[in-house]
């Protein structure tokens, strides 16, 4: 989904569950809060707040 | 002394002020509420209502057509030639088309099929009408509130049922902001939990060749099948190619922005405008309130259902959620979808699925309308 990250709410080390909010992505007006597919850990954040991103781009690994 | 104060009070709107004035004020009243505090359709409505407070004060005049001596007719009765020579909505959908990104729905061609699925509540409610005593372009016109188009149903309107276009319009404008509302019970009632959670494949790359041939095929397609679409049409799809040849961003920044805006105003005022006492305060605009909210459930419903009825025969299955965005109301419906979607599953991203029938939905109104015109044109 083409849009533009608005924050991140989680940092590079930060432990998360499935489920949880990763980071607030901006789409037709709208916030999209998109969640953690597993449990692991966020090993790198691939771009910066306020970045403008198409589908298939990678936002953040988490192992 | 006596006399020349009586004269001078006579002139006075006070003096010419009609209980029917007086109502269509506090409607227009109530409208300007709707669009400050609660945020229906403002860009719209606004305008809209003051169109409609200014046209309703006695003895101003704003919509006097001017006189055979030469006379001059009233500000808003020149912006309303506008709407009357079909000239407004068709440079909105330039706007639109200009702003409109077709890739979700060339991506996903079955979405066509949803979006024309979402038109059947045009055709129901313009059934509806007929049942209600109006004539065939009345209820043509009272149809395409379904539609969910407010350029659209103002066009076919004027067309057909130019009295009527105070109704419509206020009809038209309150359902679309009331999309959220309307549709998320439609769409529970007609989808189960699991079907609500089927998530969908990223959508497919799409290249600037297949964007840019994509408005000139369609007009060319619609335009040749239905013939009266073809303002509507035609302008939404150079609005388009504006946006995808890049080559010439001025045209479509204004298309999108500045001429929009401008157009936009004369527009709402001039609609507002033409809802005078005697055409609105009537049982018919009840009526018309009642049969746009049918149309909208309708539409709804019929998108959802058919894209239950693709799932039984195709592999990639489809969430029956984006089917209720086919009534077009871009992007506020897709939105829908996109929370309804969420809901079910919170890693479930519907909006840019969603997004195909409701562009679809766009060209499909617009054809709707053009089929009007055909048939009672």
């Amino acid at each position: 989904m083409p849009g533009t990250v608005l924050e991140f709410k989680v940092k590079e080390g930060d432990a998360v569950k499935a489920g949880d909010v990763l980071l607030i992505l901006e789409a037709m007006k709208m916030e999209n809060e998109i969640p953690a597919p597993a449990d692991g850990k966020v090993v790198s954040i691939a771009v910066g707040k306020g970045a403008s991103v198409n589908a298939g781009d990678p936002l953040l690994t988490v192992e | 002394m006596g006399a020349i104060i009586e004269s001078f009070l006579a002139g006075t709107g006070f003096a010419g002020l009609a209980w029917g004035n007086v109502g269509m004020i506090l409607v227009s009243a109530v409208l300007l509420y709707l669009g400050i505090r609660k945020k229906f359709e403002p860009l719209l409505l606004v305008p809209i209502a003051f169109g409609m407070f200014l046209a309703n004060l006695p003895l101003a005049g704003v919509m006097k057509p001017p006189e055979a001596g030469g006379t001059p007719g009233g500000l808003i009765w020149y912006l309303y030639q506008g709407d009357m020579l079909g000239i407004w909505p068709p440079l909105i959908f330039m706007g639109v088309g200009a702003m409109t990104d077709f890739a979700p729905l060339i991506a996903n061609p079955r979405s066509l099929l949803l979006g024309a699925a979402a038109q059947f509540g045009i055709f129901v409610t313009f059934l509806g009408a007929i049942l209600l005593g109006f004539t065939a372009k009345e209820a043509g016109s009272i149809g395409i509130i379904g539609g969910a188009d407010g350029p659209t149903a103002i066009f076919l309107t004027s067309r057909l049922a130019p009295k009527l276009l105070g109704p419509i319009a206020v009809a038209a404008y309150s359902y679309m902001a009331l999309i959220p509302i309307i549709q998320p019970p439609i769409m529970r009632l007609l989808t189960t939990r699991s079907e609500r959670r089927i998530k969908m494949e990223q959508l497919r790359h799409v290249s600037r060749t297949e964007r840019i041939i994509f408005p000139v095929l369609v007009s060319l397609i619609v335009i040749l099948m239905v013939p009266p679409a073809a303002p509507l049409i035609g302008m939404l799809m150079l609005g388009n190619l504006f946006r995808e040849c890049l080559v010439v961003d001025r045209l479509k920044e204004t298309a999108a922005n500045a001429l929009m805006n401008i157009v936009t105003i004369f527009l709402g005022v001039s609609v507002g405008a033409t809802a005078s006492a005697e055409r609105f305060l009537n049982v018919q605009t009840l009526k018309i309130i009642l049969l746009g909210v049918l149309a909208f459930a309708i539409g709804t419903a019929s998108g959802v259902l058919l894209a239950k009825l693709l799932n039984l025969f195709s592999k990639n299955k489809i969430n029956p959620l984006i089917g209720s965005a086919g009534v077009s109301a871009v992007p506020m419906a897709a939105r829908v979808s996109q929370v309804e979607g969420q809901k079910a599953n919170s890693s479930n991203f519907l909006l840019m699925h969603a997004m195909g029938p409701n562009v679809a939905g766009v060209i499909g109104s617009a054809i709707a309308a053009g089929v009007m015109l055909t048939l009672f044109g």
